[in-house]
């Protein structure tokens, strides 16, 4: 299988929608002749055209709300945050408007639109470009949430996001879109709602999404190695629909949860997961539930500081050992 | 405004009728038939006797929440609506009652909406800020001031992109346009050329703020810094708002031009039924309105000058108009209300349509 990395398995699943559907439109700052801030979409100008390939101006909350009322007339826009960061200014389009115009009209409405760009601090670019959304945006019924961690679930999920007659929110991460992976030629989708197991193991479940997925195999390599401790890494991939059952079955195996999130923990997707396991896996458990999660504080920018207030790999490996040993 | 006159006889049917009074003369109002003139006042009457029935059931304490009342401003929504054709398109704020009736949509499902009713329009989910009819090409309906206009930039960028020569009316008060969003709709169209014309219906207030209070400059020449054509016109005529409405939306239709437009009107009630209306506005300013531009009454008159209506013929459209909305408050009263089961239908398209739902997980939390 090809290796490519998580940028270009994205920019394939465009590519792929687009030839596969006239009526995807790619909409975004730079997105065009740019080729895209961090290049997702190069290339894919000179491929569709102006048409397909649409070029904004800064102008987040008009060219979010044009992309969703397009979509209420049929046509299934792609828009590109540049960071979802840059939601804010558009806030009111998405979670006013996309999220619920459904409801509103009784059901008579639908918007089909795909909202991506990436999500994540650890670029040292302080607080204001390093929000990560993706709670706030589950908060909210009516719209779907997506965080891919590997190339190719990156690819298969946007692929059914686009497909999706819903509006799905689609988080990526400039850290990973470098991150190689193996990825088919052949078609796939992957459905939005079905976590994936990256790692089995018997003594810890880590439940995590985004690049926390990958700080959480790396610790468990070394948990495995130097500790003995076997550990279950579950990746959620959608935190909206959510599917907990793969959780709740990993629960049963393990007994101990973890969960690793680059999320503040005011509220986070974890407040939630934590609260369903403890609900509906209560007997199940033999320990508390513990959190890894950014410090609680805005993004700092100082780039030594900002690795230890994201989630790592060390930390989760100290919150894995406090775990396991407090419930021995 | 003379008052009205005694009755000529009717001019037969289908014969086109001359505005004497229209001062623009336009061709689409000449083409008017009789018929097509009386519908007009029709649809004018039937908004005013719709909203004071809703008045009524909200004193009545029937109703839930706001309740903006379009009485007053009904030639405005009539007038452009009444130009709609198959691909035009039509969104508005929260005053959308008036909208909804000119696009056709039915009595009883508003009412039953007010109502907060299983039979309404959104099965009671939208209520009276949130009407919507795709299928009569109107798209709400929207609570939050300006947050519409970007979405009627789209319905014209939707147009243009599947080729349809057709245009998109986003509708917006005098206090929307000092919404960045509105602002940036604005750019959008015109860099685009979108088929798009902004309508701001300006009846002179914000709530309680009036115009002077909260803009500067004059409204539709805003446009200009954005290079976009604009127009004004004086609302309380039907057929003004028609002959200016006609030339934007055919320029937008055949050469996809976008362009703001301002409708001057006025609102007889409070910003809601909720607003005790004394402390912004004189009441002799609503009588003068009320006396010399009231859109019924100048439609009215002239359409009885013009002997294209006789005195009786208007008295009984105007019990029809009564009857209508007193029938739909019945149908309203005693339609079922949604259950509880209904509270999350209607939330995502897939939970909707389980058979064709491909994805997997929860989708609710409860
Ligand atoms: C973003 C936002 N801010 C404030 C409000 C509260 N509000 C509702 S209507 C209104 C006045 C708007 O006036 P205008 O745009 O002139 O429309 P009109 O009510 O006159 O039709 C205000 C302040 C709101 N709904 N949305
Ligand atoms: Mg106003």
């Amino acid at each position: 299988m090809p290796q490519i990395t998580y940028r270009e398995a994205i920019r394939h699943a465009l590519a792929e929608e687009l030839e596969r559907d006239p009526n995807v439109v790619v909409m975004g700052e730079e997105v065009a002749q740019f080729n895209g801030a961090y290049k997702v979409t190069e290339g894919l100008l000179a491929k569709f055209g102006p048409k397909r390939i649409v070029d904004t101006p800064i102008s987040e909350a008009g060219f979010i709300g044009a992309g969703i009322g397009a979509s209420m007339l049929g046509i299934r826009p792609v828009m590109e945050l540049m960071f979802w960061s840059f939601y804010s200014v558009a806030f009111d389009q998405i979670l006013n408007n996309a999220a619920n115009v459904r409801y509103m009209s009784g059901g008579l409405i639908n918007c089909p639109i795909v909202i991506r760009g990436p999500a994540n601090g650890g670029t040292n670019v302080g607080a204001t470009h390093s929000h990560t959304p993706e709670n706030v945006l589950a908060n909210h019924p009516g719209v779907k949430v997506v965080v891919p961690s590997t190339a190719y679930d990156a690819k298969g999920l946007l692929k059914s996001a686009i497909r999706d007659n819903d509006p799905v929110m689609f988080l990526e991460n400039t850290i990973l879109y470098g991150d190689k992976g193996e990825v088919p030629t052949e078609e796939y989708l992957i459905p939005l709602g079905l976590a994936d197991v990256k790692r089995k193991g018997n003594d810890l479940t880590i439940v995590s999404y985004g690049r926390c997925v990958i700080h959480s195999l790396a610790a468990a390599e070394v948990l495995h190695k130097e500790h003995g401790i076997s550990v279950e890494v579950v990746d959620l991939r959608t935190i909206r629909p959510l599917d907990i059952d793969t959780v709740l079955a990993s629960v049963a195996k393990t007994h101990r949860v973890l969960i690793v999130e680059e999320q503040k923990p005011f509220a986070s997707v974890g407040s939630q997961l934590a609260y369903m396991i403890q609900r509906e896996a209560f007997d199940e458990l033999d320990a508390p539930i513990h959190r890894v999660t950014t410090v609680d504080a805005p993004a700092i920018y100082s780039p030594p500081i900002e690795i230890e207030q994201l989630p790592n790999p060390a930390r989760v490996i100290k919150a894995a050992l406090a775990l396991v040993a407090g419930s021995k | 405004m003379s008052k009205p006159t005694s009755a000529k006889p009717a001019i037969a049917a289908s014969t086109p009728v001359l505005p004497p009074n229209d001062p623009h003369l336009a061709p689409v109002n000449l083409k008017l038939t009789r018929e097509e003139r009386i519908e007009l006042f029709r649809t004018m009457m039937r908004i005013r006797r719709f909203e004071e029935r809703s008045l009524r059931a909200y004193q009545a304490k029937k109703i839930g929440g706001f309740l903006h009342l379009y009485i007053g401003q009904e030639s405005v929504a009539v007038g452009c609506c009444s130009l709609m054709g198959k691909d035009d398109h039509v969104i508005t704020a929260y005053r959308d009652h008036g909208h909804a009736i000119a696009v056709g949509m039915g009595m009883n499902e508003l009412m039953a909406e007010l109502y907060g009713k299983a039979t309404g329009c959104s099965k009671g989910k939208g209520g009276s800020m949130h009407y919507f009819s795709p299928e009569r090409n109107y798209w709400g309906g929207h609570g939050i001031v300006g947050g519409q206009v970007p979405l009627g930039t789209g319905l014209a960028y939707a147009l243009k992109y599947k080729g349809l020569k057709g245009a998109a009316m986003a509708f917006m008060g005098d206090g929307a346009v000092n919404q960045g969003a509105v602002h940036e709709a604005y750019n959008l169209a015109a860099l685009w050329d979108l088929p798009v014309i902004f309508v701001i219906e300006n009846n002179g207030y914000s709530m309680g703020t009036s115009q002077e209070r909260s803009s500067a400059g004059e409204l539709p020449k805003r446009a200009a810094g954005y290079d976009m054509a604009w127009g004004q016109c004086d609302g309380s005529n039907v057929y003004e708002v028609r002959a200016m409405m006609d030339k934007f939306l055919t320029r937008a239709r055949e050469e996809s031009k976008p362009a703001v437009v301002e409708i001057d009107t006025y609102r007889y009630r409070g910003h809601s039924v909720a607003d005790p209306d004394n402390t912004y506005r004189a009441k002799a300013e609503i009588e003068e309105y009320r006396r010399t531009k009231d859109p019924i009454q100048v439609v009215q008159n002239m359409l009885i000058a013009d002997g294209v209506l006789t005195t009786a013929e208007l008295e009984k459209l105007d019990q029809d108009a009564r009857a209508e909305a007193e029938n739909a408050a019945a149908f309203a009263e005693a339609s079922p209300y949604p259950t509880v089961e209904d509270i999350q239908k209607d939330v995502y398209w897939e939970a909707d349509h389980p058979a064709q739902r491909t994805s997997k997980g929860r989708l609710f939390f409860d």
